[in-house]
């Protein structure tokens, strides 16, 4: 039933080569290891050991309930994912900030893309890409890049008009108007666009599951084929130590650029 | 220079700069040439902010601008470095006609000829004080050693030596408005632009930028656009001082002349009324309806 396009296969294929990668490297490091280094990225983003001690138990709690396989081939959809996203999203909210007709023309669109079912757009991603990881990935790309456009959009539109004005006063071409003052304050909008893709994008993994992503969101799915409360319990509970630390550690991070421009 | 009008070729030229905002500049200045006047124009949805404004500044000339709220002077100074396009007529600073320069020509311009001050500072709130100084030497590409040596160099300068690693809103406003002078310095560019530099300033730090900024002045021999609500800082600083209104120019003269010869009423009044009560803005009965 499945034919593939030369295009979509090759896409479909470099796609699949990162996220297998990504899987294998997360599987294959200890999970002691693995712990100590999300450890070690809440304290970067945070310089906080409480929040460091916290996400380290978060992870540990995750292996004790058995979900540690499934958790690492469900963090490397997110990771893969989000990346997507950041490279489409961010372009996009820049674009939008700077026209106008860009920015109405996609409005419509992420709010079809936000209030579609996910199962809709399911359907024709595993037409297209057939059965597994890479229309898992599709489908989340799509229902978790509109919150980051948006906030991209927002937060460069929102800049000290006092501060562009100066920066142009000053002879900067729009790149360095961009990246030198426009990227930097709006950081922090951007990164709570992040924030929100990462937790739309775990929000997924159970829809995803559903056409053949290995992961947590397949322990949830048992869970409910078989009527088994308990299964589909420990799965949910899996997604969310996953999402509390995710969040926790983007929200952290955010928060220190925040602090560092002083408002 | 103090008194005489200047002779020869002068740095900045505003010839017949009519500007106006709104939908449909162009049509609205069609109805300015056929007569309406500014109200008739807010009216049809269009301010006119300069009107058919013509001046000149000699090289070297610190020139104030002076006049009511919204009678246009940041407009004026803005179109100075373009950050504000003319609706008519032509600007020319050091010869070159501002108004023809392409994208690239613009950014070159305001790169090496035009430094600018503003009101409310305009640092970039995620760079150090010294970063925000070299800010205009990174923009045109010179290498980090060399500009933030001069930049350091020019934060020494307005005394702010020590800072160079704080960031600005660790700083007070006067200490802000410092670097905000020696970024627009550390450029060296012919020109300067500054658009109420002080008056965000508690009087005591206005007073000694003032006398910082009259003895760099001094030793530079730049070309100053100045624009303030003080007339006793314009009487200090200034060799001719312009009041606008309504966007067109009323009076141009030496400080002395204006305050000793107002050409009209309006200027009168507006003289009058900054010696009358000194710590207010100018606030008069002239004050046309728009201004605010
Ligand atoms: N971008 C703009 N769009 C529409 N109107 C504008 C714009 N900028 C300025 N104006 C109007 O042009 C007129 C002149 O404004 P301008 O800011 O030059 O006055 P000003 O003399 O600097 O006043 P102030 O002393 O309050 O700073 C005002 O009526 C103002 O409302
Ligand atoms: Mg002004």
């Amino acid at each position: 039933m499945v034919v593939y396009g030369d295009g979509f296969q090759a896409v479909s294929d470099s796609l699949l080569v990162v996220l297998v990668a990504i899987e294998q490297a997360l599987r294959a490091v200890p999970p002691v290891v693995f712990v100590a280094a999300v450890a070690a990225l809440a304290f970067a983003a945070g310089r906080s050991l409480r929040l460091a001690a916290a996400m380290a138990a978060v992870c540990w709690f995750v292996g004790a309930l058995g979900l540690w396989d499934q958790a690492m081939q469900t963090v490397a959809i997110v990771l893969v994912s989000v990346a997507i996203s950041v490279l489409v999203g961010l372009p996009l909210g820049v674009l939008a900030a700077k026209r106008a007709t860009v920015r109405a023309g996609l409005a419509p669109l992420l709010d079809l893309m936000q209030t579609i079912p996910s199962f809709v757009y399911l359907i024709p991603a595993a037409m297209l890409f057939g059965l597994g990881k890479v229309p898992a990935i599709l489908a989340t790309v799509v229902y978790a890049t509109p919150p980051l456009v948006r906030l991209t959009d927002l937060g460069i539109r929102q800049v000290d008009a006092a501060a562009t004005e100066a920066a142009r006063a000053f002879g900067a071409s729009p790149r360095q108007l961009l990246w030198g003052v426009e990227l930097p304050l709006a950081l922090p909008a951007i990164m709570q666009g992040v924030n929100q893709t990462v937790m739309m994008a775990l929000g997924m993994v159970v829809i995803a599951s559903m056409i053949g992503a290995r992961g947590v969101g397949e322990t949830v799915l048992l869970g409910l084929q078989r009527g088994d409360a308990g299964q589909g319990f420990v799965g949910g509970l899996g997604i969310v130590l996953l999402a509390v630390a995710f969040d926790r550690i983007t929200q952290a991070w955010g928060r220190r650029l925040q602090a560092g421009r002083g408002g | 220079m103090r008194d005489a009008p200047p002779a020869g070729a002068p740095m900045i030229e505003f010839a017949a700069v009519t500007t106006l905002f709104g939908r449909r500049p162009q049509r609205a200045l069609e109805r300015f040439r056929a007569g309406a006047d500014k109200a008739a124009l807010l009216a049809e949805g269009h301010v006119l902010a300069l009107a058919d404004l013509s001046l000149t500044i000699a090289p070297g000339e610190f020139f104030a601008v002076m006049g009511l709220s919204g009678s246009g002077k940041s407009t004026l100074i803005r179109h100075v470095n373009r950050l504000i396009d003319p609706t008519a007529g032509c600007i020319r600073v050091d010869g070159i006609e501002v108004s023809a320069l392409d994208r690239r020509g613009l950014e070159a311009f305001r790169r090496r000829r035009v430094a600018m001050v503003f009101q409310h500072f305009g640092l970039l709130p995620h760079r150090t004080v010294l970063e925000n100084a070299a800010y205009g030497l990174e923009v045109r590409g010179e290498p980090r050693a060399e500009r933030e040596a001069r930049a350091a160099a020019w934060l020494e300068r307005v005394g702010l030596a020590g800072y160079e690693r704080h960031m600005p809103q660790a700083l007070s406003g006067g200490m802000r408005q410092r670097v905000g002078l020696a970024r627009a310095l550390a450029v060296e560019t012919p020109v300067l632009l500054m658009d109420e530099p002080f008056s965000a300033l508690d009087p005591l730090t206005r007073a000694e930028l003032q006398d910082e900024l009259a003895a760099l002045h001094r030793g530079h021999g730049r070309t100053v656009l100045f624009v303030t609500h003080d007339l006793d800082e314009a009487a200090r600083l200034a060799d001719r001082i312009a009041i606008l209104r309504d966007g067109a120019v009323v009076q141009v003269g030496a400080p002395a002349d204006i305050l000793e010869r107002p050409a009209d009423e309006h200027v009168r009044a507006f003289v009058g009324a900054v010696r009358r009560d000194r710590p207010q803005p100018p606030s008069s009965p002239f004050a046309s309806p728009s201004a605010g």
